[in-house]
């Protein structure tokens, strides 16, 4: 390091070497793979709901049973401990699809089956799933009351 | 072409969230994620923005979570077309319950039949 110049300057320096060093935000390779995995779980549901129509199920009903069928996958996935692998590439690819709302209700209450089949597996199903369903449900019911008195 | 659609529309909502947790100081966990989208979805829903991307990208707009979000606010409304106040509470969870109890019973069987890794 030069002593002869103002400490200013070797701040900078040092700023640069810091930043040259620190690694990258891995934001560009994150939002990617959550792009890739979230479109390939949408993909899979579209062919799931293609699949039901193609057997005589109305559009609304293809679309419940496609989401059963992903929500069984996802059951079934994270059972076997792959879920965690898949959602630790895709990080928000694999949370946002209804898929990582049957992980998130899945993964807590096999963790805490120890606490027994009511306190552990029962409640702990609802950790992130109960919290979803009080939002969604509180907001949709006061959407259709402003709904009932604007209309 | 809906194939390409869902993929992509899937693709985006899911970039939304990576961009969320990656990029706020507040620490945004899944459970935020999954509740910001759920109500998020029904907000878009009651605005009568979220049904047009139903129809336009399919899947991609069903399968995250803010098409469950989607499904609760149809079902609250539709309720309360057909029933009146009644319908508010009752038409959200109908509308929404094939998934819900599929949730329920495919996650007690699965945290039943198997034992955490590790």
């Amino acid at each position: 390091m030069k002593d002869d110049q103002p400490l200013e300057i070797q701040k900078k320096q040092y700023k640069q070497m810091v930043d040259g060093v620190r690694p990258r935000p891995a934001l560009a390779r994150n939002v990617f793979r959550a792009f890739v995995v979230g479109g390939l779980i949408a993909l899979i549901g579209q062919f799931l709901i293609n699949f039901y129509q193609g057997r005589g199920l109305p559009l609304t009903e293809a679309g419940a049973a496609a989401s059963a069928t992903l929500v069984f996958l996802a059951a079934l996935l994270t059972g076997l401990g792959i879920y965690d692998e898949i959602a630790r590439f895709a990080g928000a690819g694999s949370i946002v699809p209804i898929t990582g709302f049957a992980n998130s209700m899945v993964a807590p209450a096999m963790e805490y089956r120890g606490e027994g089949l009511v306190l552990g597996v029962g409640a702990r199903l609802f950790t992130i799933a109960g919290p979803v369903l009080v939002f969604g449900i509180v907001t949709a019911w006061a959407a259709a009351l402003l709904y009932y008195f604007f209309r | 072409m809906l194939f390409l659609k869902a993929f992509i529309v899937g693709g985006l909502f899911c970039v939304v969230a990576q961009l969320l947790m990656d990029l706020t100081s507040y620490k945004v966990t899944p459970a935020h994620v999954l509740v910001g989208f759920v109500t998020g979805g029904a907000v878009l829903s009651a605005v009568g923005l979220y049904q047009p991307l139903v129809n336009w990208a399919g899947a991609g707009a069903t399968v995250p979570l803010t098409g469950f979000g989607h499904l609760l606010a149809q079902g609250a409304i539709g309720g309360v077309q057909q029933k009146g106040v009644l319908g508010a509470f009752s038409g959200g969870l109908a509308a929404a319950s094939a998934g819900i109890a599929a949730a329920v019973v495919f996650g007690y069987l699965a945290a039943l039949a198997f034992r955490p890794k590790g």
